[in-house]
């Protein structure tokens, strides 16, 4: 079907460095799919595949239902968006977004047309004869946004696309990107760093570590469930512990990390008894107001001010938590005060430590 | 801002002297020069004349000059030809610590006197010479490969080349991978890349190149005198035989002039291409 990419089992080595292992991922046709992951974790490197700029050592790539792993890029059904931009600097507006129409030949009156609606599309359409250093960066990326769009690609591809761009414009075309998506209906793979980013946008995001993806799922469920101790560190999970099974009791389980700090969380079945486990809890899931399941007696030991939260680290025996709490309130506390904190045991996140399963 | 200006022109000083004193002073001379008469002797008579100018429109010497655009332009297409894949080769698929080896290897035939260099061509090329050598050990023919226009098309070539490859290398390690790949992924194969991203990318290369190729041929002596024999002439043989055989310094001195004023005129017939790479 016209949009759906299936990437099978891709493995892809640059001499020593092993930047992708043996990666699959499906899209249907139509999402919106951001590859997350810090620098190196091979993201850009399986958008490269996908676009036919390098050959995987092993695995397959289909496009639309048809296997395009050795098909060189040019004849592929997908076009890219650069990081940074790589327009024409020798042509202007309309003959960068008019190069692709050139190329295989369509007739110039169709050409001129296409490329205005392209151009329309982007917010460009009375820019065309400027040239390519006498438009701003934003510009620039909707210039290249229309030069891929105007060929009507299966699959578009944007590696860091926002990168160079300041953060109130950056927030602009989020947006306006997704509503673009939303509207064209055309299969999305988005490259990003930022994790803010991928929330925002994406309809799945998987996030890549050290060639691999870890996860692949809906943002809020990735949010809310971080399944490994590399996805919970990137995705912000403040407090990451060890612990190992202390006993169960009335569908609560027992635990008790390195630190010494003793936690209930929800038994869902999942927690083996005698191994250390990763243990995670989000800032914002700590109350230093409510009382709920878990509550423990610590001292303040430090505040950061956020602006409308603060995130307070609070020491609670050998353990310093990060506590995010809204400032209106948790007002008064100062830095040596005792406090009581709780969090809810549902809000325990069991973490895998992939990086050790290799 | 004006103690900047002052300062400016104070530093472009040594190099106006010296264009002064060794190229404007002299062309004058030849200009007065070329508008005299040879004497008797050799000598030159002054006066003011075109007579010198007119000659050099006659048709056997614009025949010389005509054969001598076409040798010029000859010796820039090939060499465009040649040094545009070394550069490539050099810039964009040589290992990178080695670019720097290989390009003096480019330049290091000019350690060595272009006359010298001319000599080891006629060793080479000559019936008793290193190729035919070679032919005659594979039991083929020999080959007449010295004193005609190719062996002169094939020295200009030779000693014109590295005058190619150093602007093309420059402009092609400037050109940016991901355009490349840009292209790719609008659709334009490998000749389509090449035609309508490399060349309009790489054209203030391409322009430099073929000016500081095409110019100096024009004039070229050496090789049409030693590897053509002198069999064949050309403007720059012409002009060198006024001054040292036919001792008609006026002559030459015009010849002189019409070669800088067509140089001259191409350059401002090139001028917009000249400026459009100049603005890439």
């Amino acid at each position: 079907m016209k949009g759906d990419l299936r990437i099978r089992g891709v493995s892809k080595s640059y001499g020593e460095v092993r930047a992708l292992r043996d990666v699959s991922l499906d899209v249907p046709p139509g999402q919106f799919v951001t590859l997350l992951g810090p620098s190196g974790c091979g993201k850009t490197t399986l958008l490269r595949l996908v676009a036919g700029f390098e050959r995987p050592d092993a695995g397959t790539i289909s496009i639309s239902g048809q296997d395009v792993t050795g098909v060189p890029a040019h004849r592929r059904p997908v076009n890219t968006v650069f990081q940074h931009y790589a327009l024409f600097p020798h042509r202007n507006v309309f003959g960068n977004v008019a190069f692709g129409l050139e190329m295989d030949g369509t007739p110039k009156g169709e050409i001129q047309d296409r490329v205005h609606r392209a151009l329309e599309l982007v917010r460009m359409k009375d820019l065309g004869h400027r040239g390519i250093s006498e438009i701003s960066g934003g510009q620039k990326q909707r210039v290249a946004l229309a030069r891929a769009l105007v060929l009507e690609p299966d699959v578009l591809l944007l590696d860091e696309p926002m990168a160079a761009l300041d953060l109130k414009l950056r927030k602009e075309m989020q947006v306006e990107l997704k509503n673009l998506q939303e509207r064209l209906r055309i299969t999305f793979v988005f490259v990003t760093h930022d994790q803010d980013e991928a929330l925002v946008m994406a309809d799945r995001i998987a996030v890549m570590n050290a060639g691999r993806i870890e996860q692949l799922d809906g943002p809020e469920e990735l949010y809310e469930k971080p399944r490994t101790r590399f996805v919970a560190d990137f995705l912000g999970v403040a407090n990451l512990f060890r612990g190992t099974v202390r006993g169960r009791k009335d569908g609560l389980v027992t635990l008790r990390t390195e630190g010494g700090l003793e936690l209930h969380a929800a038994d869902d079945g999942g927690y083996p008894e005698g191994i250390p486990l990763w243990l995670g809890l989000r800032s914002e899931k700590i109350s230093l107001v409510d009382r709920k399941e878990n509550v423990l007696e610590g001292v303040i030991d430090d505040e950061v001010f956020l602006g409308d939260w603060t995130d307070w680290r609070v020491r609670v025996g050998q353990e310093v938590l990060s506590v995010g709490e809204g400032n209106v309130l948790a007002r008064g506390r100062r830095r040596g005060d005792a406090v009581s904190l709780s969090f809810s045991a549902d809000a325990v996140l069991r973490l895998e430590d992939a990086e050790r399963v290799t | 801002m004006s103690g900047h200006r002052r300062q400016a022109s104070w530093l472009l000083l040594p190099s106006l002297l010296l264009l002064l004193a060794l190229f404007y002073l002299p062309q004058l001379l030849m200009l007065v020069v070329s508008l005299g008469r040879r004497s008797a002797y050799g000598g030159v008579v002054r006066e003011v004349s075109f007579a010198n100018y007119l000659r050099a429109m006659e048709p056997l010497y614009l025949g010389i000059l005509w054969r001598s655009l076409l040798l010029a332009a000859a010796t820039t297409a090939l060499c465009l030809l040649v040094a545009y894949p070394v550069a490539w080769w050099i810039a964009r698929r040589a290992p990178a610590r080695w670019r720097n080896a290989l390009l003096a290897l480019v330049i290091l035939p000019f350690w060595t006197s272009f006359l010298v260099r001319m000599y080891a061509w006629i060793v080479l090329l000559r019936s008793e010479g290193v190729f035919n050598m070679g032919l005659g050990a594979l039991g083929l023919p020999r080959a007449e490969l010295l004193y005609n226009d190719f062996a002169v098309l094939l020295g200009q070539v030779y000693g014109e080349l590295p005058f190619m490859i150093v602007p093309l290398y420059v402009s092609l390690e400037k050109l940016d991978d991901t355009l490349l790949e840009a292209a790719a992924d609008c659709g334009a194969d490998a000749w389509q890349a090449f035609r309508s991203v490399v060349v309009p990318q790489t054209l203030p290369g391409i322009v430099a190149g073929c000016v500081l190729v095409f110019i100096p041929s024009l004039g070229a002596y050496l090789a049409p005198d030693l590897l053509g024999g002198g069999k064949t002439a050309y403007i720059g043989n012409l002009i060198q035989s006024q001054f040292a055989v036919a001792r008609d310094m006026p002559f030459g001195a015009a010849l002189s002039f019409v070669l800088s004023l067509l140089v001259v005129l191409l350059l401002l017939f090139f001028r917009r291409p000249l400026q459009s790479a100049q603005a890439l």
